[in-house]
């Protein structure tokens, strides 16, 4: 199996946050998957945040699925396409997906097709431990990226 | 009767901080604020956890600056282990920790400088808001946009090879460090790709500093004049005066540069410096205590340390510390914009310094730990990117944390903060019936210099609501905005 596209995943987040490491998980588990399936086109990242570099580290990929922890009222998860937005944030030491999508265009010059992928998080703390309920939402968020991934990417040579 | 106008959040500075300034009815600035609206016990949090768990534990703290409170919290660690204090490491344990720290103040400085500073000088503190930011500069000026990208994404690509991982990096451990560099790893940083190795890092911090120097000698009113105030500096220096970011004695200077700390072992610096609470803010207030709370306050950081130390041990950055020093008469500088000055000079020091390292065969092999008798106390420094960073801990009978103390770098910059907000807004205010962005941005200006990290500074966490208050003469609120 194989695809002609190369797939970033990028997980952000602090795991020492409880919820807030969803987005890590979820990158930790694809890598898992895609190794055992030996999909050498699914690549992963990760960090607490975002910030400036990423432009460049988004760059030669062709499709990037951004994953973070959300508080918003969504979902258990929800995965939407993302559009550049060259909006300022509050804090500039950290910046939106958006950003890094519109940054990457204007100094790299590269394009790549991105999503954000909200899975639903509740408690904050400083603790290692993620909430049972956000646990299962990452194995859903988690089920919908595998097929989102085999549907869309994977061909038979 | 007065009115109150409220500046609220502080754009482009982490955290939730909010600057409030009293104005009396003929315009004049009775009184100017710098609030810290949030807080979380950490030191609290970590009591009764293991100790060898604190330079992990700590990184919780904040997603900015981790590899700092990582390399503050193993330091005092050592001094808990009896592997010294910053001087009983091995070889290879102190030089792999100082590589780290070295790329991180390179990518921090960097962050700061192309994505913080750089579009207020070339666009002007009262330019364009939607193009003063890093795409505004991407648009203009793409060379200076990609130097900044890539100068972080170097940084960070330091932290991930001694470390050991982005989050939650475990690589200092008490007694030193748990890990060597690769050949591979060394060979990447020396002599990466076009974009990513050492002598291109080395190449584009000459470059910042010619682009600021230029600036420079066009704009000496913002630069010289700006939120200038007399202060006096504290910071590491190596025993023999040489800026030292990662070890070596505390030393505080006057406005005039006279010494007021001489060189004192850190170890005791509850000794010297003392904190002061005042009701009307969460972030305390530290102060010098033979001076007292008044005029005891200081101001750390990169302008600080360029002030408190004598020399630079790296031969590009010294030259350029030569021409800060003699461009100032050889006194302190007291003027907030040198702060980007400092910080650009720091950026070339810790570029060179990692080359320094990157071919030192000790990074590759080695003894890796110190082992000594266990202490019941120890206190770790560290200047960070920020400035001078505490961590100082006591431990229990069964390796439990019983006290821990951080003092962050933004909260040992509080009153200097505080007084460069006044000098700004007294300076563009007074006297005018409109308060217009451009002023407020300028008010903005002078606390990014000191690149405040608020979230750090109270020690809490989670998200920071943008909120906007304003109040009419009546001290009544008539609008408030809220954003996350």
């Amino acid at each position: 199996m194989i695809s002609n596209k190369s797939l970033l995943i990028y997980g952000f987040g602090n795991p020492g946050r409880q919820d807030d490491g969803l987005g890590i998980m979820l990158a930790e588990e694809l890598r898992a998957w895609s190794a055992e399936n030996q999909f050498a086109f699914v690549h992963t990242d990760s960090n607490y945040q975002l910030n400036l570099e990423d432009a460049a580290n988004i760059a030669g990929h062709d499709v990037v699925v951004f994953a973070d922890a959300s508080r918003e009222d969504i979902p258990d998860f929800l995965m939407e396409p993302l559009k550049p937005s060259g909006k300022v944030e509050f804090s500039m030491h950290a910046v939106s997906p958006a950003f890094v999508i519109h940054l990457c265009g204007h100094v790299f010059n590269a394009h790549p097709q991105a999503y954000l992928l909200h899975i639903k998080g509740y408690e904050w703390e400083f603790m290692a431990a993620m909430t049972e309920k956000a646990k299962s939402n990452l194995g859903l968020a988690v089920e919908h990226l595998k097929k989102f991934i085999s549907g869309n990417f994977v061909t038979f040579p | 009767m007065g009115q109150k106008i409220t500046i609220e959040p502080v754009t482009r500075v982490e955290g939730h901080g909010k600057v409030t300034i009293h104005l009396d009815n003929e315009g004049k600035i009775e009184q100017t604020r710098l609030h810290i609206v949030e807080f979380r016990g950490f030191e609290r949090f970590v009591q009764g956890r293991p100790f060898w768990e604190m330079p992990v534990l700590v990184q919780r703290l904040c997603g900015i600056c981790p590899v700092s409170h990582h390399l503050a919290a193993a330091k005092a660690l050592d001094v808990i282990v009896g592997a010294g204090t910053g001087e009983g490491l091995t070889p290879t344990g102190e030089k792999m920790r100082r590589l780290m720290h070295y790329g991180q103040i390179f990518q921090s400085h960097s962050l700061h400088f192309f994505h913080l500073a750089s579009p207020d000088l070339l666009f002007g503190v009262d330019g364009d808001p939607a193009k003063r930011n890093i795409i505004g500069v991407a648009l203009e000026h793409r060379d200076l946009a990609v130097q900044g990208v890539m100068m972080r994404k170097y940084g960070q690509e330091v932290i991930k090879a001694t470390a050991g991982k982005k989050i939650h990096g475990t690589g200092a451990i008490p007694g030193g460090i748990n890990k060597h560099l690769t050949e591979e790893e060394r060979e990447y940083l020396l002599h990466g790709d076009e974009y990513m190795n050492i002598d291109k890092m080395i190449a584009w911090s000459q470059d910042a500093l010619a682009f600021f120097h230029e600036y420079h000698k066009k704009n000496k009113d913002i630069i010289d004049h700006f939120a200038e105030f007399p202060s006096s500096h504290l910071s590491l220096v190596r025993k023999d005066g040489a800026l030292d970011l990662y070890h070596g004695v505390l030393r505080a200077v006057d406005a005039e540069g006279k010494k007021i700390l001489h060189d004192v072992d850190y170890q005791e610096y509850d000794r010297y410096i003392d904190e002061e609470v005042r009701s009307w803010s969460y972030m305390k207030f530290p102060y010098l205590k033979e001076i007292g709370k008044q005029a005891g306050w200081y101001t750390v950081g990169p302008l600080a340390r360029m002030n408190t130390a004598e020399f630079i041990d790296t031969p590009l950055a010294q030259k350029e510390f030569e021409q800060f020093k003699q461009y100032n008469g050889g006194k302190p500088s007291h003027k907030s914009m040198h702060m980007h000055w400092a910080r650009l000079i720091e950026i070339l020091h810790a570029a060179e310094k990692m080359k320094e390292l990157l071919n030192d065969s000790d990074l590759m092999e080695g003894e890796l730990v110190t082992k000594g008798n266990k202490l019941p106390e120890g206190v770790g420094l560290i200047e960070a990117p920020r400035g001078t960073l505490f961590h100082h801990y006591k431990i229990g009978e069964n390796d439990m944390i019983k006290m821990a103390n951080l003092i962050v770098s933004t909260t040992n910059n509080n009153q200097p903060m505080n007084e460069a907000v006044n000098q700004v807004a007294v300076k563009v205010m007074t006297g005018k019936k409109e308060i217009t962005e451009g002023m407020m941005n300028a008010v903005e200006v002078a606390i990014r210099a000191y690149d405040p990290c608020l979230s750090c500074a109270t020690h809490a966490l989670g998200q920071m609501p943008l909120e906007f208050e304003v109040y009419d003469a009546s001290n009544s609120l008539i609008e408030k905005k809220l954003k996350h």
